[in-house]
């Protein structure tokens, strides 16, 4: 194949087509954060599988596909949004199509003080100090070239800022809406979540397609967390099968914080999803969740970072999948107990139920220790479905396809049943259920 | 009810069953006795149709149809029953759902209407207070994280709600202790009535002294080497297997 000499750098030349209608123009700080990151950009080039942390997820599409980005006429009408708490209309839901935001399609309402949702580019206008203060990243040396990509080309996104002790009841839904355009279309959105001392809230984000356009969304989420704050944070992607999607998510937690996620892939022809917690504050934890269900061709790759920084902090990940036809996922979870975070509880788990024999799985669980006094754990499995478990429900009279359905839900069920919202956890359940072959396999 | 002539039965291309003739009439309590791997459970995976189990020659003969070519949800359909040695575990799907799709699924089958939610609580809680199972146990996911006991009481609550016309119970005495293996023999006996025949396998004959058969045979090297009644199972008792795992056991 092409070495990365001979190929042509994708958004080479970004910031010049685009720079001056970008969010931010006016603003020093934006300027420089964008020239940087693409110089880095160009630096590193593309993940390229010959990448230890690349080499099972491949970005052919954008060897082959030229997308063009922010062009999507961010005006066109979206038919059904979806939704689960703010289904009616009723909640509070922020919508982007292609990238752009939709304030008419939006709800901001009913949020309590010391609530500020916005979308990003308004926070550029209304408050850049603050907003410097907390994006700019004290990793950006060391960010990845994907990461770098959209801090040079990022447009738009949701920022939450909720004030120290005051509780989100409700949770706020974020709605990205892609392939709707005439062409391939690229989009880089960029999202800030900022709880202080001792604030709550959840937020589900849904990813979807509303067109069968081929895009490429490039997001990175930054999400900081104050002292006893809690955040919950549920994905759901569902994009369409000519979707390409990469996110990044990084997430600092202070003392006694808690952030939990829950992430589900059954969409897009492509997905990354990568998540980065440093558990900073003593008493912080995470539990990274996931539930994969893929079929056809599609690829989805969820790959975790989890850094025990400092003593007596919680990590608890559980990864599920179901595979069929030729699909292929990649989990590489990585646990990393630094030599001060003694005390250190973390624990990851990856199984995977191929039901086709073209379906793979490449696994990598990874502990790094630097500690003496820790309980680490870490597994992974894949196998097919229970013939005894088949026969044990066939025997009872169930068809086979049903029997087979039932044991997909009993599978996936270990991870859906630790979502603690009640609406959440049967939406999901249902989407499962909706996913399942109707028809009748023979074995 | 069941009739069974020359079976012969091959797993992984070793033959287990060389040629079982067996007949239970209606309301029959049969048991099958035997030493450790003599066929007992092949004949009991056969008879409720798992794959893998390939009947090479002979019948099974159910109501007068033979059965060999039907799949498991079918038989089931049919009025066959298997209770596991080892139930399974399904977590994530409740106890009380997966009774109520199995038993609709079976009157679909048969051309009957469902139960609805309400018909089906009715009829299930009658049911369970007979055996005397909690509801805690309904709730919950099926045999996931149940005792020994609860599994097998599970067994008999699915056999009490599906009524089938035969029950093979497969070592339902394996791995309990005395006072579980009694509420298990009590739930059986309950089960018990002119319309339902069912084939017991055990390897000991303690189970017999609370679930009393209509006729023993003894089962070796594949084939049935002595029919009797139910004193032959203390004859077993008293003089062990010793007889029957000889290799050069009669013919």
């Amino acid at each position: 194949m092409n070495t990365q000499t001979d190929q042509i750098l994708p958004f080479a030349g970004i910031l010049e087509q685009a720079a001056a209608s970008l969010p931010g123009a006016d603003l020093d700080w934006v300027r420089a954060m964008r020239i940087r990151s693409y110089d880095r950009y160009v630096e590193l080039g593309i993940p390229t599988v010959r990448q230890e942390a690349w080499k099972y997820t491949r970005l052919k599409t954008l060897e082959d596909t030229v997308f063009s980005p922010y062009h999507g006429d961010s005006n066109q009408t979206v038919d059904v949004l979806p939704g689960i708490h703010a289904a009616s209309g009723a909640g509070v839901r922020l919508v982007f199509v292609n990238g752009h935001f939709r304030a008419d399609l939006s709800n901001q309402e009913e949020l309590p003080a010391g609530v500020i949702l916005e979308n990003l580019a308004a926070t550029m206008i209304r408050d850049s100090n603050w907003l410097e203060s907390q994006i700019a990243n004290p990793l950006l040396g060391a960010a990845g070239s994907l990461e770098s990509l959209n801090a040079a080309a990022m447009h738009d996104g949701y920022v939450l800022h909720v004030a120290k002790n005051v509780v989100v009841v409700k949770p706020i839904e974020v709605v990205f809406v892609g392939g709707l355009s005439e062409g391939p279309v690229a989009s880089f959105p960029r999202n800030l979540i900022v709880l202080d001392e001792g604030a709550e809230a959840r937020i589900i984000v849904h990813q979807c397609s509303a067109g069968t356009d081929a895009s490429f969304s490039n997001t990175v989420s930054t999400v900081s967390l104050g002292q006893n704050a809690r955040l919950s944070l549920a994905t759901l992607q569902e994009e369409g099968d000519d979707a390409t999607s990469v996110s990044t998510t990084q997430v600092e937690c202070a003392r006694d914080s808690a952030f939990d996620s829950m992430t589900l892939s059954m969409g897009a022809q492509l997905s990354r999803t990568e998540q980065h917690v440093a558990l900073a504050g003593e008493g912080s934890s995470c539990r990274l969740d996931g539930a994969y269900l893929m079929r056809g061709s599609s690829h989805c790759d969820h790959t975790t970072l989890v850094d025990h920084l400092v003593p007596n902090t919680t990590s608890n990940e559980m990864f599920k999948g179901v595979l069929n036809d030729e699909s292929r996922a990649v989990f590489q979870g990585k646990i990393v107990v630094h030599p001060d975070a003694q005390h250190t509880d973390g624990r990851m788990l990856n199984k995977t139920m191929l039901l086709s024999d073209r379906a793979e799985i490449d696994t990598k669980p990874e502990l790094e220790i630097y500690a003496d006094d820790v309980k680490c754990a870490h597994g992974a499995t894949s196998g097919q479905l229970d013939e005894t478990a088949l026969f044990y429900l066939r025997s009872r009279g169930i068809p086979e396809a049903q029997a087979r359905n039932l044991l997909v839900q009993s599978f996936l069920g270990e991870v859906i049943e630790r979502i603690t919202d009640d609406v959440l956890r049967d939406t999901i359940t249902e989407k499962v259920v909706g996913w399942l072959p109707t028809g009748g396999q023979s074995s | 009810m069941l009739e069974i002539k020359n079976l012969h039965v091959t797993v992984d291309g070793t033959e287990i069953l060389k040629g079982i003739d067996l007949s239970l009439g209606s309301g029959e309590m049969h048991a099958i006795m035997g030493p450790n791997g003599s066929g007992k459970s092949t004949l009991s995976y056969t008879i409720a149709g798992r794959a893998g189990y390939d009947v090479t020659e002979g019948e099974i003969l159910f109501k007068g149809q033979n059965i060999v070519d039907l799949s498991p949800e079918d038989r089931a359909a049919e009025g066959i029953f298997l209770a596991f040695q080892y139930p399974v575990e399904i977590p994530g799907v409740a106890n009380t759902t997966f009774l109520k799709e199995a038993l609709n699924a079976m009157r679909r089958h048969r051309g009957e209407d469902e139960l609805d939610a309400m018909q089906f609580v009715r009829m299930l809680r009658e049911k369970v207070k007979e055996l005397g199972i909690s509801d805690d146990m309904l709730k919950r996911a099926v045999n996931a994280g149940f005792s020994g006991g609860e599994k097998k009481r599970n067994e008999i609550l699915q056999m009490s709600v599906l009524e089938p016309a035969l029950a093979v119970l497969d070592e339902t005495d394996s791995g309990l202790d005395i006072d579980a293996l009694k509420i298990v023999a009590d739930g059986v006996n309950r089960l018990r009535n002119p319309e339902r025949s069912m084939l017991m396998i055990t390897h000991y004959q303690r189970l017999l002294d609370y679930i009393v058969p209509d006729f023993v045979h003894v089962l070796a090297h594949g084939r049935i080497q002595r029919s009797g009644g139910k004193e032959l199972a203390q004859e077993l008792e008293k003089n062990g297997y010793a007889e029957f795992t000889k290799t050069d056991a009669a013919a």
